[in-house]
């Protein structure tokens, strides 16, 4: 059987276990689960898959609030009975009051389209399980109106959870897995290349070694990812800041600890004088 | 050929089965690893674990399984996490063993280890990727510990030991993922729901009634939505005799911590029995009174006791703990018990102990605070009584 391989974009470097987790669910036609610290690039990957594929992306950001019939779609009653009672269009046409949620446009495209369930572990205990069926055969019925939506083209489905919340055993048993592990030194000179394709040498030694040291500090609540290193850098061009040191002193270190506890932990590792491993 | 190696992978904890099975043949007859061995890595791994906890024990089983290498490498590694892991157990070293433990420097002896899978991945090159990943792995045992903490370097001067030991609690909110999930099921029945707060939900029933009362003009109704009003006190002993429950204890507070319809949830612990404090660590600092909380925490909060409710009766009778360094409580421990008792609508005991062994004190608790085993079973008894309307235990 053939199949369009993902090899990563020129803006997404991947590793070769990555692509091959991703063209496992390509070829097997399940969801792919990512997860990983966040920042690690999750979200990224699944527009990296659509823009490799030539395929359009839909995105679903979960909340908590989110229920799977929301990803189905939406009747909205409210319009209707607006509708009724100031006479705008016809109001016995209930599929005009249908409205597609975002699993419901990836099965009515008429393309194949990539499908991002972004933060899957914010919802709902059973938000996963509900979705087991509708993910499983690719089709659902519109109560309302009998109507069945049935994928013409099965959508590549990237699934995102931080590791917040265990999911349930099923749903796991019906995707293809992937766990992006935390950059090394090398890759993330790479991928920040990738980002800042003009940065002084010694300026990028320099931030990644006070971003590693920065990540073995103790006690940290949220060590910084690569979106955190990425981000400093740019600042760091901005003001035009040639060289930094890792110290209490540290230009923008807001940009890379984002809770006062952390920037309390690192002040005081910074003030015992021992450097941070790094 | 690749069956015996999914045996290995239950042998070592990775629950795989026919479906794993299924999807590999498939994903093999159809070239997905390229017909080499890195890629039949990458893809049994994408298919066979599930989640990260297993990645560590899937890498030792494709090493020993596919190169006739037994993880020696990881060995010493495993050996110290494991050890450490049990600091209770080591309780018996002497004055001089734990000054000897105190001076090994992890840290130095994990570089070494990554040293040598270093040099081991440069000298078979690119074709022994799972060592390399092993030594990379996020779960520790190639030499980065599951959460980062340095014992030899720890702040303070603290010992291994203690720092270790405090893994317990603080870990099972990342690492203790497996198992769960039926307590979290457990703990969804314990909800309560009310309706209250901004009316932005559109009430269609009423909608529907009162446009038809209005010769059929449309009126709107709306209402508030239903939102969880349950608020949970969890009081945990981690007195000595609870170590060896210490797991079970974790998973149930882990789940606690991440069930999303409490509106609140408030966690303290105790040591054996309840005097005039609780604490807001584990290490029993941080105290506040007993009389404060209850002012915050209203009669209808669901209070969750868990400990064995075993100790020396004069624990019980006496108005301090031998082991907290507060002063006198006023009262003996079990009047602090009733006290609770009485102040909350809905309270219940849970005991990670089997049923028989529930005397002496425990019988004597067990009169003040219906008493539920900590296991599925007892949990769910547990939230059917805590959820029973208004009825006083």
């Amino acid at each position: 059987m053939e199949f369009r391989k993902f090899r990563g974009t020129d803006k997404y470097l991947t590793s070769s276990a990555l692509e091959s987790a991703v063209n496992c669910a390509l070829a097997l036609e399940r969801p792919l689960l990512v997860r990983g610290e966040p920042g690690t690039g999750k979200t990224q990957l699944a527009e990296a898959i659509a823009s490799g594929l030539g395929l359009r992306l839909i995105h679903w950001p979960v909340k908590s609030t989110t229920r799977a019939q929301d990803g189905l779609y939406v009747y909205d009653t409210v319009q209707r009975l607006y509708d009724s009672r100031f006479g705008d269009g016809d109001v016995k046409d209930i599929r005009r009051y249908i409205r597609h949620g975002p699993l419901g446009q990836a099965f009515a495209s008429r393309d194949r389209v990539v499908l991002l369930i972004d933060e899957i572990d914010k919802a709902d205990l059973e938000f996963p399980n509900d979705l087991l069926h509708e993910l499983d055969r690719m089709r659902f019925v519109v109560t309302e109106t009998g109507d069945e939506v049935i994928a013409r083209e099965r959508p590549v489905v990237v699934i995102t959870s931080n590791a917040e919340k265990e999911l349930p055993d099923a749903f796991l048993r019906r995707c293809v897995f992937h766990f992006i592990e935390f950059p090394e030194k090398d890759l993330m000179a790479r991928i920040v290349r990738v980002h800042h394709p003009d940065l002084d040498q010694r300026l990028l030694d320099q931030t990644l070694r006070a971003f590693y040291s920065l990540r073995d500090v103790d006690g940290l609540r949220k060590r910084p990812s690569t979106s955190e290193l990425i981000d400093w850098i740019a600042v760091l061009r901005r003001a035009g800041i040639a060289s930094v040191e890792l110290d209490a002193g540290m230009p923008f270190l807001g940009a890379l600890l984002k809770r006062e506890q952390d920037l309390i932990a690192f002040a005081e590792a910074a003030s015992r004088g021992r450097r941070p491993r790094a | 050929m690749f069956v015996p190696f999914l045996y290995e992978l239950r042998d070592r904890g990775v629950r795989v089965g026919a479906q794993e099975a299924l999807s590999l043949a498939q994903a093999l007859a159809l070239e997905l690893h390229r017909g080499i061995l890195d890629g039949f890595y990458e893809v049994a791994r994408a298919l066979c674990v599930h989640r990260e906890q297993d990645l560590d024990a899937f890498d030792r089983a494709f090493a020993h399984h596919f190169r006739g290498v037994p993880d020696e490498a990881l060995a010493l590694t495993d050996e110290l996490l494991e050890w450490l892991e049990q600091p209770v157990a080591k309780r018996e070293l002497t004055e001089l063993e734990k000054e000897l433990l105190e001076r090994i420097d992890l840290v130095e002896a994990r570089d070494r280890l990554r040293m040598r899978l270093a040099e081991q991945r440069t000298r078979h090159d690119r074709g022994n990727r799972w060592v390399g990943t092993a030594g990379t792995s996020p779960h520790g045992s190639g030499g980065t510990h599951p959460t980062g903490i340095k014992v030899g370097q720890a702040p303070g001067g603290r010992g291994a030991l203690e720092v270790a030991a405090e893994r317990h609690f603080r870990d099972l909110r990342s690492d203790v993922t497996l198992d769960t999930r039926h307590i979290e099921v457990a703990l969804r029945r314990l909800r309560a729901f009310v309706r209250e707060g901004a009316l932005d939900e559109l009430d269609i029933e009423t909608t529907i009634d009162k446009t038809a009362r209005n010769a059929g003009e449309l009126e709107i109704a709306l209402r508030p939505p239903r939102r969880s009003n349950l608020r949970v006190l969890l009081l945990l002993d981690v007195g000595g005799s609870m170590d060896p429950h210490a797991h079970v204890c974790e998973r149930l507070f882990s789940a606690a911590k991440r069930a999303t319809h409490f509106k609140e949830l408030r966690t303290y612990y105790f040591h054996n029995c309840i005097y005039g404090r609780v604490y807001e660590s584990a290490g029993l600092i941080r105290g506040i009174p007993v009389l404060r909380l209850l002012q915050d925490c209203d009669p209808s909060w669901r209070l969750i006791v868990v400990g064995d409710a075993l100790m020396s009766p004069w624990e019980l009778q006496s108005s301090g703990s031998r082991w907290s360094f507060s002063e006198d409580s006023g009262a003996p421990g079990v009047a602090w018990l009733a006290h609770l008792a009485q102040h909350f609508l809905h309270a219940a005991w849970l005991n990670p102990e089997p049923q028989v062994a529930w005397y002496g004190t425990a019988e004597v608790i067990r009169r003040i605070l219906p008493m539920y085993r900590l296991t599925q079973d007892g949990l769910l008894e547990a939230v059917h009584h805590l959820m029973k309307g208004g009825a006083r235990h």
